[in-house]
């Protein structure tokens, strides 16, 4: 990449009035670091990656709101976490995590499991236990 | 209190860190020789781990190791700590601001209150250096951020004891020992050759080889996975290669800058040369990206376009054999 050439577009960073930094060539062919506001192919990627993990989140909502899974699947995919990021905050076997969204399993949780969960998603208990989505 | 030390943006936050640790010793080095030194360029593609629901594709090799090679090459003694109790960690930090330390940390990305939200993900090898405290704040270089910021008490330990995969346990360093005057050559050397030998390695999922597999894959998730899914995983192939800190191009631009430090070291004029090449090869990377972001834009899903992104990839992994062969025969 030429100086001249690194891309200065819109992008998630400028909003954030940040940038990143590049390397690239200068007109004497020597390297030289750069900073990028932006590339419009990184941001669509971005912005495609963000939709699908908002697709997630509603699809989990729907299976929540229909009873088919309990509301730690609809705030572990919130958080983005997979099950196994979910159990390593939850110090517990990923296998029992799983468990745990099933209704009839999450609704027989203690109030010290369901408490800990709540933490790890910053809710109350509450919002746990009567979830509206 | 602030620390005397001076911030530095970089590309990648790994080198960063310790670039701006050892600036900030009297150890000048820049950021593309220390990942050069530290053998940074790689790939690696591993099928069956599930990395944000698609397969695991790496353009480095594992966190901590770029660092640690350079760190060895170097002579430069590193003190590392891990805690298992919050507050020992805490602790740790605050003598050594004490002792005008300023100390390295890894910490998980996700709970960075910093970083816009398209960046913050379960990802727990990101590096920072902590330089002072002021009212329970501390205050933070973050090596991709091109000014500091500060981070509350709570703040800093909930990144540093982030779970998870490579969860970080309130790991913290500093240099202690740094070589003033060193003779760069025998370590730019070994440093290069190490990573020919990595992306010319005869296993089928790493350096050239690896990229013919997703090449190959490509083509494969379009006819097993379905267009949503392949599209999905192509998005995390060009995340890891444009986003993660790499300076774009899979890293290929930083190691075309350190190719020409290295050369010009060394006055070696073939290393000048294949430091061009390197930066044509980063440049196609970049279109590479360019054509995967088409396939959302268009929506254009017919074959034709994952059978053009699987040559692109296969031509690349062409090039960058042909490019690691001649490297290797430079040094």
């Amino acid at each position: 990449m030429k100086k001249n050439e690194v891309p200065q577009d819109d992008s998630p960073l400028k909003k954030h009035k940040s940038n990143e930094l590049l390397y690239a060539v200068d007109d004497d062919g020597k390297f030289v670091s750069v900073q990028s506001s932006g590339w419009e192919p990184k941001t669509i990627i971005q912005n495609q990656n963000l939709e699908v993990l908002n697709q997630r989140v509603q699809e989990a909502l729907n299976d929540v709101i229909s009873r088919k899974v309990s509301p730690i699947v609809y705030y572990m995919e919130l958080n983005r976490m997979d099950w196994q990021t979910l159990a390593a905050y939850m110090e517990k076997w990923t296998f029992f995590v799983k468990r745990h969204a099933k209704p009839s399993v999450f609704g027989k949780l203690s109030t010290r499991t369901l408490q800990k969960y709540a933490d790890i998603f910053g809710i109350s208990i509450d919002e746990l236990r009567n979830f509206k989505g | 209190m602030q620390l005397d030390f001076k911030h530095r943006q970089s590309a990648h936050c790994e080198n960063g860190a310790i670039v701006n640790l050892l600036n900030n010793k009297g150890f000048k080095i820049t950021e593309p020789m220390a990942f050069g030194l530290g053998s940074g360029l790689f790939f690696v593609y591993l099928p069956f781990i599930k990395v944000n629901h698609a397969p695991a594709i790496s353009y480095r090799p594992l966190p901590g190791v770029i660092f640690n090679r350079m760190a060895k090459r170097l002579g430069i003694k590193v003190k590392r700590f891990k805690f298992s109790d919050p507050a020992k960690a805490q602790q740790k930090l605050d003598e050594n601001l004490k002792n005008n330390i300023p100390t390295g940390l890894v910490v998980g990305v996700y709970h960075l209150n910093y970083f816009p939200d398209e960046y913050r993900f379960h990802f727990n090898a990101h590096n920072i250096v902590v330089f002072g405290k002021e009212e329970n704040r501390y205050l933070i270089s973050d090596p991709v951020l091109d000014y500091t910021v500060s981070l509350t008490e709570e703040e800093l330990e909930k990144v540093r004891y982030a779970k998870g995969a490579l969860a970080p346990k309130g790991h913290l360093y500093y240099p202690v020992v740094v070589p003033q005057h060193i003779d760069l050559t025998k370590a730019i050397k070994a440093a290069i050759k190490k990573t020919c030998n990595d992306m010319l390695a005869p296993v089928p999922i790493v350096g050239v080889k690896g990229m013919r597999m997703v090449a190959k894959a490509i083509l494969k998730w379009h006819k097993k996975l379905g267009v949503a899914k392949t599209n999905y995983n192509l998005v995390n192939l060009v995340r890891m290669q444009e986003e993660i800190g790499t300076g774009g191009g899979g890293f290929r631009f930083i190691y075309a800058a350190f190719l020409q430090e290295a050369g010009e070291y060394l006055k070696n004029p073939k290393l000048m040369q294949l430091s061009k090449e390197m930066n044509v090869i980063g440049d196609k990377w970049r279109d590479f990206a360019v054509e995967a972001s088409r396939v959302y834009k268009k929506r254009s899903n017919t074959e034709n376009v994952y059978q053009v992104l699987s040559e692109k990839l296969m031509e690349l992994a062409d090039l960058e054999e042909a490019f690691f062969k001649k490297l290797k025969k430079a040094v």
